[in-house]
Parts: structure tokens; C-alpha cells; sequence
């Protein structure tokens, strides 16, 4: 609340930058990457790589979530959602996702919670 | 950027399930406070933008423009186990960020509001959305030292239903907000479980005519 916001490269200043990050996609089917999905890097980054995309390899050496490949890159989700899908799709990356179901009412499973109060209650 | 990824405290290689509760409130209500009390990493935030084309907009040069949401939240990291990571994200309540809830917070295991007691109407639209989303949560009053309310009157206040658990907590204290993830998990529990006896009830009922209770089908 005390410090100025960081000038974010996703919001005003740069969206030619942006485009060309993503080649020029806004959108994808992206959407399979939660916030909450850790990302591990299956090689290492190699010359002449997109910058963004080798930031991405050597974070992600052990599991990274989008949501702190995006605080880090300091970049919009939505844009690092897509260099994610070309990174898996190249198979650069994988990516684990959220196990907990998703059922209608939203409500998880009481064995996932079980296991969440443990972790809580051991902080 | 490297300094920032050097602090950043690595994740076990055996992680593999991600898990989200979002706290929301009001400005100043003491999101990231709370966040900052139990996060094992320094809080970190971001952004998300959502394009919106072909809404009625000021239109003062004549160029159809498109609108877009921006939403910033910051968010911290809890390490349950070998395999388990929570994310708790703080979240503001104002209207624009609702828009991006499902594509943010869809698979939330549950929120937590966090109120002021001397701003209880800043709460409203928070609480109003995540029924509307059918978004289980508790509430929270963060203890800034205002005048004291009664249970009864806060709950009235909010309107909120008997079945929402309400406590109270410093978020900077961070055995007061480790209390409130466990209430809001085991209110989750609860819940769980109960949906399970009804559906198991549901089953019986379903499968054999005699079958009324969920004990006579053992």
C-alpha cells in the first residue's frame, strides 16, 4: 500500500511488446493453465531462445506456479498463459495441474480438505 | 529480475497440486496483511487484463474502442506437504474485478472476506458475488480497534445467513490468521461431508423404494 506500483510492461506502456511476445495472439486455448498450475522445465534454455521463454526454463527448474512465473516476469497472466502453451506444446515444459475436482456445486472432496487442515494446523 | 527470482524460495520438485483460497475485501481492509502473516514467501502480485470488445463506451473521436479490465491481487504461498501448495490470494471486491473471477479463482477451494467493522457496507457486493458464484466463505472481522459490535449485530449488518461462520482476527498476527484458513477449511469440510450424506441419501432413495435413510441401505 506504501510503495508506488511497478510499471507493468502488460498494462499501458508496452502492447507492441506484448504482441510480439505472443506472436501476435491475445487469446489461446491457454485457458488449461490454472493460476494455481506448477509449470517444471523438461530442458534446459538454449541461444537464441525468446528471452521471456529461457526466463521461463530456469525458474521453473523445480515446480513453478503461473501466478509467480507472472509476479517474477512481471507480466499479465493471460500473456504468460500463452508462452506457457508453446513451451508445453513444444515440449520445453509440463505442466501439472490442480487435482481438485471441480464438481458442480464447487465444494472439493473432505480428502483434500483432511489433508488441508493437517498442513494448516502443522504451520 | 534475477534478484527477484533469487529470493524466492523454490518449490519441492515432488510439488504437484496446486490449491487456491482468496481473500477478499475492501481497500486498506488488510488483504495483504493477512497474506503477508502466513505466506512462506515474500507477497507477490500481478495482474490479469480482460478485453472486452463492443461494449457502449465514451466514445469521443468516433474509434470503436474496446474496454478492458485490469485487476491487480497479490498473493502469498503455504506449503501443506510433499505434494500440496496453497496459494491465498488477496483480492479486491470492487465490481470490474468479479468480471475475472471464474477465469481467476475458478477451483477456489473457498474465500475468506475480510471486513472492517466500521465499514460494513464496503463487504456487501463481496458477500452478494460470492453467493451469486456459489463460492463457500466465511467472514472475518480484521480487529482495527473501532467500537466493539455484537455477533448478532455484525450478522445483521451483512445480512449474513446462520450457516457462515464469523470470527475475529488480527490479520498481522499469524496464529490469528492461521485460525481463520483452518475455520474457513473446516466449515468447508462440513460442508463436504453434508453434501456427501445427501447425495448418499439421494442414492438409496433412488435405488430402492424402502430405502428412506441412508442407515437402512448398510
Amino acid at each position: 500500500m506504501t510503495s508506488a506500483p511497478r510499471p507493468r510492461p502488460g498494462r499501458d506502456d508496452a502492447p507492441d511488446r506484448l504482441y510480439t511476445l505472443t506472436g501476435g495472439r491475445s487469446r489461446s486455448g491457454s485457458d488449461a493453465f490454472d493460476l494455481v498450475t506448477l509449470v517444471v522445465a523438461e530442458c534446459d534454455p538454449a541461444p537464441g531462445m525468446q528471452s521471456e521463454h529461457a526466463a521461463i526454463l530456469r525458474m521453473c527448474e523445480r515446480p513453478t506456479a503461473v501466478v509467480e512465473i507472472s509476479a517474477t516476469l512481471n507480466l499479465p497472466v493471460g500473456i504468460v498463459r500463452i508462452m506457457l502453451c508453446d513451451l508445453l506444446d513444444t515440449g520445453r515444459i509440463s505442466a501439472r495441474h490442480p487435482r481438485t475436482a471441480r464438481v458442480a456445486d464447487r465444494l472439493p472432496d473432505t480428502d483434500t480438505l483432511e489433508q488441508v487442515l493437517v498442513g494448516l494446523r502443522n504451520l | 529480475m534475477d534478484s527477484a527470482i533469487s529470493d524466492r524460495a523454490a518449490l519441492q520438485a515432488t510439488a504437484d497440486n496446486g490449491l487456491k483460497i482468496v481473500v477478499v475485501g475492501g481497500f486498506g481492509v488488510g488483504k495483504t496483511t493477512m497474506v503477508r502473516s502466513v505466506s512462506e514467501i515474500r507477497p507477490l502480485n500481478t495482474e490479469e487484463t480482460m478485453t472486452r470488445a463492443g461494449e457502449a463506451v465514451d466514445d469521443l473521436d468516433g474509434v470503436q474502442s474496446k474496454t478492458s479490465t485490469t485487476v491487480a491481487f497479490d498473493f502469498g504461498r503455504i506449503t501443506l506437504d510433499a505434494r500440496s501448495v496453497l496459494y491465498l490470494f488477496g483480492a479486491p471486491g470492487q465490481e470490474r474485478f468479479w468480471f475475472l473471477w471464474d477465469r481467476l479463482f475458478s477451483g477456489t477451494l473457498g474465500a475468506v472476506v475480510l471486513v472492517d467493522t466500521r465499514r460494513l457496507a464496503d463487504s456487501w457486493y463481496a458477500i452478494d458475488r460470492l453467493e451469486h458464484h456459489g463460492t463457500p466463505f466465511i467472514v472475518a472481522c480484521n480487529d482495527f480497534g473501532g467500537p466493539l459490535h455484537t455477533e448478532q449485530q455484525i450478522r445483521e449488518a451483512l445480512d449474513l445467513s446462520p450457516d457462515v461462520p464469523l470470527v475475529e482476527c488480527d490479520a498481522r498476527d499469524r496464529s490469528s490468521s492461521k485460525y481463520v484458513l483452518i475455520t474457513l477449511v473446516e466449515h468447508l469440510h462440513a460442508l463436504s461431508e453434508a453434501r456427501a450424506k445427501n447425495a448418499g441419501a439421494a442414492l438409496a432413495g433412488g435405488q430402492g423404494a424402502t430405502a428412506m435413510t441412508p442407515e437402512r441401505t448398510l
